[in-house]
């Protein structure tokens, strides 16, 4: 089993070298520049800033520096934001980009898998599409058309909650309920859909004939089999709503991580892009690894291959 | 018991022709299939309003008789009224000639850029697991990379690179757009093929691309059709906000996202400027949601009891 | 059933009215809570360029000369001054001043400020400011050393600036930021000084910083004239969204929305307007579309009048703006100088039309066989709307098809540069209050501003001698007769003069803007309880 993780741990990094080295010439292969703004600068000052901050030498030079710095886990300073480094911008911006992100996680893990049971052992029934309508309305609609209506609706027609910005934990009911929505939705389908085919499945009919209850044949029997998509799903979108959304923290004024992904590339702060890129990836990769090792326990089945191989 | 008992016996003429007589006429898989279809009642109504929808986008621009792009600023912002069906949006153009011309993009952006997406996916996510092995774990690594990378940044370059258009806007949306349905597929198929008729199929010879197309595939079609309906309005909302940064349909065209990300602005003072864009949208998803459940109930062959 | 849901709704009911002042509610310290809208890139007044920073600067710094309420500069760290006979050189003598921390404000700090944005290694993006001191380009071009140029600190008191010639606005810039002193005394021991101990000799100081999320500012009790400063705090939230800033501002949350530092959505004018909340004032900018003079068939010059002539600006700016701007017949707005008469007349279809005509029959080509137009800008919904109303302008005006390409931001800053486009969107607010920041642009081509590659002789001329003419009635005059040059080739269409709107809530008294669009709170107040 070590092995098996020194070896995965080995993969992880190579890819995470990969998914650098790309996003770096990629970076550099578009148009623009950190320091021209509207206003014009004169040439011989934008060449100044550009040997200031390194990036008069040629690409892979400033490649390979850049590589060094990582290494001794040293991000950069950022281009636009002076004084700043990216250090700082990720150990700020992170933490209340995962505190939402986790909050809107549970929010859509225990709503989407309650409301999927409930309209799977209800199937062709009312509350079946209920909840179907429910649930394509909130993957239709997306996170900020929904933020926009209930800051409309619970902050200032009804005075219920903040408008926005952040430090209560009033003011994040409603981006975490935003950041939910879609997710939730389609783990209630995904549940849904897996439970229906698992329910008319022989074993169930035992046991539900061997006298046991709803409850009881649901969380022992069905979820478990029923829940390999969900949590394939989960693996991305943890890290996803952990690293935060550029649409909900802009609305509501959240001073997360996730209007740094758009930020970045719009100013081609490049330190910036390269950072958060790196800790994003890295986070990424983690989580699919670790929805990889979860297969094995939730279906015997699969752990059958790879124990063979 | 002898031998004596298991022997054929023919039997007489006008009885064989009884005999086919009772037996109903064959049909193939599809007729079966529309069959069973056309008894959920559901999905029978919701194939009625698409069909009603597409046919709207076909003709709809047409009706009113104002363009898409006839601006009329003085008339800027109606609300719905006898002349402008749907209301006029911030320059005075008819919104429901602009809707209809916005759910002609969506539609053909949304189902072109997720059928891509699909085809990809499932054959990507099947085959890889499939395959097993370092075969499975290159292909895996190979789309974790490629969803890592910053999507916004490979949009740009499309754009300096190709420039924008319709072609463009699918590309920029199928790079990256099949990741996820590959994963769900491969994680359902991790699962089919452990169980025993794979085995016994693979036992009678099958080979494995019969094993992919007519097993595996099959036995995830609820995954894949759930995940499918997750696709084309993220195919939707996604062109929206790559049109918005260039890369789309330029002015005055717009597609429904697009309207839809106009009219969010104005939510609190003309609201059927979002109202309208949204309604088509959503009305749209839930007819495919509610079609794509019925034809799951008829195709998926784990639901045969 | 219906019991269980009759606590939620009473509960819903009772809160619906709460979190909303009455209109006669007055606060009760003197605190103004304003929206910068985005994190200012760096608070480092020898670097900073763009609004969001030079907004706090504003609040924190002084220079020489600020700029009054009458908009007029006035004496501010400096105490009087005198004027050489060729007007070419200042002699400044301060006043008694305190950095926030206590220490003077000496004319060493002016001194080392201004050389280090002139030397060649410092990141100084808007050095071209300070060139018109004396042997400044040539310092920061490393051609002569820093001891050349034309500031020097006498004594403590003293300050000298010698310029390369007479400059009649020079007051008027010294109070901006391109001008402000740093406390020598913390800059040079501590280079961390932004973030650990941020002196300032302004009417504020900052107390607080909390990145993305919002700053504290508080009065400076060390400040020379400190008895005018009435507000004790100035609370600076940053919030992205124009939509949620203006609920903010309905929920009693903030003391003000919209321009300066900030925004009003489009979409809300109309009603603000018509509840009559809406403020609104002029601003020193023009909104223009500018034209590649290399790139057929915008060589000709009446191909290019034809343009500009047939876009109906009213039509423009009642409708889609909608902050009653003035539509622009000159390039240089009318605050900057008396009242001009316009250059030509807006939506004029019959001189477009002319022009048009004589444009095709100069450049051999017939109607049908005029190209298609391409027309760019970057992404935003306000060009974007403007950019489809003129395309349909233009269309009914000259029949000629527009092609609208909307790019990302830096790729469009990009593509303007190296001259990949044929009509462009371009706009500007004045950085000093004279016409020569929207003149000097077409100065010379080899200015890397000059993205419309157009020159004349006759123009770069009257520019030149205006900079050696010391009597302001002639060199406006000479500034007047070069504008009309300028817009007779027309290779910039304007379209209207800037003006910002905001709404304030009833009791913020004395804050002002300037024409340049700068917020001074320097005489602001609140109407308090008391």
């Amino acid at each position: 089993m070590s092995n098996y993780l020194v070896k995965k741990g080995l993969i992880l990094l190579s890819s995470l070298f990969l998914v650098t080295v790309l996003t770096f010439f990629l970076m550099h292969a578009i148009p623009g520049d950190p320091f021209i703004q509207d206003k014009a600068i004169p040439e011989e000052i934008l060449q100044a800033l550009h040997k200031h901050y390194g990036l008069d030498q040629p690409l892979y030079v400033q490649f390979f520096k850049y590589l060094d710095g990582v290494l001794h886990f040293e991000l950069g300073p950022s281009f636009k934001y002076e004084g700043r480094t990216v250090n700082e911008i990720i150990s700020t911006g992170f933490p209340v980009s995962f505190y939402l992100g986790m909050e809107a996680l549970v929010i859509a893990v225990f709503g989407g898998i309650c409301l999927g049971s409930i309209a799977a052992m209800n199937h062709r029934r009312l509350p079946d599409y209920i909840m179907m309508v429910i649930a394509v309305l909130g993957i239709s609609v997306p996170s900020f058309i929904l933020a926009t209506f209930l800051q409309y609706l619970l902050a200032m027609k009804l005075s219920l909650l903040p408008v926005a910005r952040w430090g209560s934990f009033s003011q994040t009911i409603m981006p975490a309920l935003s950041l939910a929505a879609l997710p939730l939705a389609f783990i209630a389908r995904l549940t849904r859909s897996n439970m229906i085919e698992v329910l008319q499945q022989d074993y169930i009919q035992t046991a539900k004939s061997k006298g046991l209850n709803g409850i009881k044949v649901l969380l022992r029997h069905v979820l478990r089999n029923a829940l390999l998509p969900v949590v394939t799903y989960l693996g991305p979108l943890t890290a996803a709503v952990m690293t935060g959304s550029f649409a909900i923290e802009k609305i509501f004024g959240i001073p997360g991580l996730g209007q740094w992904f758009v930020m970045s590339i719009t100013n081609r702060d490049y330190t910036v892009i390269m950072g958060v890129t790196i800790f994003y990836s890295a986070l990424l990769l983690l989580c699919v690894f670790i929805v990889d090792l979860l297969y094995c326990f939730i279906d015997p089945r699969i752990k059958q291959d790879y124990d063979k191989k | 018991m002898t031998k004596n008992n298991f022997l054929f016996e023919p039997i007489e003429k006008e009885q064989a022709q009884n005999q086919e007589e009772t037996s109903y006429s064959s049909v193939t898989y599809w007729q079966d299939v529309w069959h069973k279809l056309k008894q959920n009642k559901l999905a029978l109504i919701c194939l009625i309003i698409l069909s009603i929808l597409f046919a709207m986008a076909i003709i709809g621009p047409f009706i009113s008789g104002y363009t898409y792009y006839q601006t009329q600023l003085s008339l800027k912002n109606t609300p719905p009224n006898a002349t402008f069906w749907f209301g006029t949006d911030e320059l005075g153009r008819d919104l429901f000639t602009r809707c209809w011309w916005g759910a002609r993009i969506s539609f053909f952006v949304g189902i072109a850029a997720s059928t891509i997406d699909l085809i990809i996916g499932v054959l990507f996510g099947a085959i890889a697991a499939l395959a097993g092995g370092k075969t499975e774990e290159w292909m895996m690594r190979f789309a974790d990379i490629l969803y890592a990378i910053p999507y916004l940044l490979v949009v740009i370059l499309l754009m300096v690179v190709i420039g924008s258009g319709i072609f463009t806007i699918i590309l920029a949306l199928t790079i990256t757009g099949w990741i996820n349905m590959a994963r769900i597929v491969r994680s359902q198929v991790l699962q089919i093929k452990q169980q025993d008729f794979i085995t016994a199929a693979t036992a009678l010879g099958a080979s494995k691309k019969r094993i992919l197309l007519q097993h595996l595939i099959p036995n995830a079609m609820g995954a894949i059709l759930v995940t499918l309906t997750l696709t084309i309005p993220s195919a939707i909302f996604a062109e929206a906000f790559l049109s918005f940064l260039g890369l789309g349909v330029q002015a005055p065209i717009a597609s429904l996202g697009t309207m839809a990300n106009d009219g969010l602005a104005a939510l609190r003072y003309y609201p059927w400027r979002l109202f309208f864009p949204a309604v088509l949208i959503s009305l749209t998803m839930l007819s495919f949601n509610a079609l794509g459940d019925g034809l799951r109930d008829v195709l998926d062959p784990r639901l045969k009891t | 059933m219906q019991k269980w849901l009759l606590a939620p709704l009473l509960l819903l009911q009772l809160l619906a009215g709460c979190g909303k002042p009455s209109s006669s509610y007055l606060p009760k310290k003197q605190e103004l809570r304003l929206n910068l809208k985005s994190e200012p890139p760096t608070l480092d007044p020898r670097k900073a360029t763009d609004t969001t920073s030079v907004s706090v600067l504003n609040l924190c710094f002084e220079g020489l000369t600020r700029m009054n309420p009458e908009n007029e500069p006035t004496l501010a760290a400096a105490q009087s001054f005198t004027l050489s006979e060729d007007q070419a050189c200042y002699t400044f003598t301060l006043r008694d001043s305190l950095w926030s921390d206590g220490h003077p404000v000496t004319a060493y700090d002016f001194e080392k400020t201004l050389k280090t944005m002139l030397n060649p290694l410092f990141p100084c993006e808007f050095a071209a400011d300070l060139y018109i001191i004396k042997h400044a380009k040539p310092a920061k071009l490393g051609k002569c050393g820093l001891d050349q140029v034309g500031v020097i600190a006498l004594d403590e008191k003293t300050l000298q600036i010698q310029l390369e010639h007479p400059v009649p606005y020079f007051l008027s810039c010294l109070a901006s930021h391109a001008f402000f002193p740093t406390p020598s005394h913390v800059v040079e021991k501590n280079p961390q000084w932004l973030d650990q101990e941020y002196v300032s000799n302004g009417p504020f100081y900052l107390k607080e910083r909390q990145y993305h999320l919002s700053m504290l500012l508080k009065k400076n009790p060390y400040y020379w004239d400190k008895e005018q400063v009435r507000l004790e705090t100035v609370h600076l939230a940053l919030i992205q969204d124009e939509l949620t800033e203006l609920s903010m501002f309905e929920n009693a949350e903030l003391d003000w929305a919209g321009y300066p530092l900030s925004n009003l959505p489009t979409e809300a004018l109309p009603s603000l307007l018509q509840e009559g909340i809406l403020n609104q004032y002029e601003i020193a900018g023009t909104y223009s579309y500018v034209f590649n003079t290399t790139q057929f068939p915008f060589n000709n010059a009446q191909i290019r009048r034809a343009l500009s002539l047939a876009i109906n600006r009213e039509e423009i700016v009642n409708n889609i703006t909608m902050m009653n701007q003035k539509p622009a017949m000159n390039l240089v707005p009318p605050m900057l100088w008396a009242q001009t008469p316009a250059c030509f007349k807006d939506h004029d279809l019959m001189e477009a039309k002319r022009c048009f005509a004589k444009g095709l029959e100069e450049l051999g080509i017939k109607q049908e066989e005029f190209p298609a137009v391409t027309l760019s800008y970057n992404t935003l919904v306000g060009h974007h709307k403007i950019a489809q109303a003129i395309q349909q302008q233009w269309n009914l005006a000259l029949g000629i098809q527009v092609k609208l390409v909307n790019k990302e931001w830096k790729v469009f800053l990009d593509e303007l540069q190296h001259g990949q486009f044929q009509v462009a969107r371009l706009g500007g607010i004045a950085s000093i209050e004279d016409p020569t920041t929207f003149l000097d642009e077409y100065r010379y081509l080899s200015n890397g501003k000059n993205c419309s590659k157009w020159s004349h002789p006759r123009f770069t001329a009257l520019l030149e001698e205006s900079d050696l003419t010391a009597d302001a009635t002639k060199r406006l005059a000479l500034l007047r007769e070069a504008e009309s040059i300028l817009i007779q080739e027309m290779p910039v269409a304007p379209i209207y003069f800037y003006t910002g709107v905001y709404i304030k809530q009833p009791y913020v008294k004395g804050v002002h803007i300037s024409k340049l669009n700068q917020m001074d709170l320097k005489w602001a107040y609140v109407e308090t309880d008391e």
